[in-house]
């Protein structure tokens, strides 16, 4: 029973991962840049909250309506500034770019925020659970994997049934062909991953962890990297992927 | 500045074009043109520069702005997107079809970016599955999981989706077993009834004699040989194809 409820929570942490998987999955298939600061970004605009929720009186959800426009901004701004200038076939420069991007990043956010754990001043959703059977679910875990669920269901709509989509995808399978087929490709080149794929291997890793920790607590850790290296050894090109 | 299109103006022409990859020049001043709903045939060697000129020409590789026009005005050098907006399209050597996208996918991309809207052109969905009845039926796999004959009917589809005047096909029989490039070749005179213009890049001679109303030799980036298709005679392709000095029949 108590390695169902591993399972349990492993999926509940694999909804946040799968969050985080998500831009790096857009970043990757379709730009080809490995985004080593995408995790960075993500802690910076997430202390960004923290600080602001000491400011603004605007509650935990009125602060996404602060921080949204700010990830817009910054993300704008690292694509147009770093990012727009090592885009390439070569993925060598992105990743050192983004590398040393993530260095200072860091740097920077412990001079500013210092290495302390900091969290939302909680209103009670953080702590809230509810009892399904024999197993307790905390509700802010179902709350992030049901925002992972809309979010890899929307981009893979998006991809699927718009215009500009079909572009992207068409662009990324073979960009000169789209520009032949009328696509303007400026910004666009690689070659698209999957979505579900990322979605599905942030779930893997989540529950790898859960049960590593269940065994003892300081297996959890290992366990997600012996994942890592049980997919890259049986399936390189992608747990998705196609087979030729 | 656009000139009145008659039956005798080229819609599409090129004056003295010259281009290459880089510091390599592979064209050498190419004078040709296509009428509307012609059908012309450019046949050379590996390497005479036949592809060389559907991308210069196309906008893949940089031309100065005379050197191409296409109904009248001076278009050298604009983005292929944009050609294809303005209504020149393009049947790429080796189909480049977008892997991971379904067939009707692969048209939707053509269908986003045509010239005209689906309803208004020429060109729809239904009037292709009935050219390529097969495509109706693989309309929702991925187009990797076709042959090579119907992946290339799905890149002949793409192309005239995007509703162009004059078409561009480079080496469409490439890879294709007989009785498939008999198939596909089927298809030319209802794409030039429809009064697109086609220019049909080709290695094999017979097959662009038949199908083309003239046909431009190619050698060694220099056109070497043009006229009607019926009217030349196999000595002197044979001895435009492989220059004069190596004429074998």
């Amino acid at each position: 029973m108590q390695w169902f409820d591993a399972i349990i929570q492993g999926v509940l942490l694999g909804g946040m991962y799968a969050q985080y998987a998500l831009g790096m999955a857009l970043m990757f298939g379709v730009m080809r840049i490995v985004n080593i600061a995408h995790g960075d970004v993500m802690i910076l605009l997430s202390l960004i909250a923290v600080s602001l929720a000491g400011v603004l009186p605007v509650g935990n959800v009125g602060l996404i309506v602060v921080i949204v426009p700010i990830a817009v901004a910054v993300g704008w701004v690292l694509q147009k500034f770093i990012l727009n200038r090592v885009v390439g076939a070569d993925p060598l420069p992105s990743l050192i770019a983004t590398f040393g991007l993530s260095i200072a990043l860091q740097n920077l956010m412990l001079e500013v925020w210092s290495a302390d754990t900091r969290s939302l001043p909680n209103s009670g959703v953080a702590s809230a659970s509810f009892q399904i059977g024999p197993f307790y679910v905390g509700l802010l875990p179902v709350i992030v994997l049901i925002c992972a669920f809309v979010l890899t269901g929307g981009l893979d709509a998006v991809l699927r049934w718009t215009r500009f989509g079909r572009g992207l995808r068409a662009a990324a399978a073979d960009t000169e062909a789209a520009a032949m087929t009328g696509v303007d490709p400026k910004r666009i080149i690689g070659g698209m991953g999957s979505i579900w794929g990322a979605f599905l291997g942030a779930m893997v890793l989540g529950v790898a962890q859960a049960v590593g920790l269940r065994i003892d607590p300081g297996l959890g850790i290992l366990f997600g990297h012996l994942v890592f290296l049980l997919v890259l050894a049986t399936r390189p090109e992608g747990i998705m992927a196609r087979k030729k | 500045m656009r000139t009145e299109l008659t039956g005798d103006t080229p819609i599409l022409s090129t004056h003295a074009l010259t281009g290459g990859y880089g510091d390599f020049q592979a064209l050498f001043g190419i004078d040709f043109h296509i009428l509307p709903g012609e059908v012309v045939s450019l046949i050379g060697a590996n390497g005479a520069g036949k592809s060389t000129f559907l991308k210069s020409v196309f906008g893949l590789l940089p031309v100065a702005r005379e050197m191409v026009r296409y109904q009248g005005a001076p278009v050298g050098g604009t983005p292929a997107h944009r050609m294809v907006s303005q209504g020149v399209a393009m049947v790429p050597e080796g189909r480049r079809l977008f892997l991971g996208m379904t067939v009707e996918e692969n048209m939707r991309v053509a269908i986003d970016n045509a010239r005209l809207a689906e309803g208004q052109g020429e060109w729809t969905r239904d009037r292709l599955f009935d050219l390529f009845p097969i495509l109706r039926e693989k309309r929702r796999q991925p187009v990797e999981d076709l042959s090579g004959g119907q992946q290339q009917m799905v890149a002949i589809s793409r192309a005239l989706l995007c509703q162009p005047k004059v078409l561009l096909c480079d080496e469409i029989s490439l890879g294709l077993a007989p009785k498939v490039i008999r198939e596909i070749y089927a298809v030319v005179p209802e794409i030039s009834a429809a009064g697109t213009a086609i220019v049909l890049v080709e290695q094999d001679v017979t097959l662009a004699r038949e199908a083309s109303n003239r046909l431009y030799c190619m050698l060694e980036g220099r056109i070497t040989l043009t006229g009607a298709s019926n009217d030349i005679s196999r000595d002197d392709i044979a001895a435009a194809y492989f220059g004069a000095s190596h004429a074998v029949v």
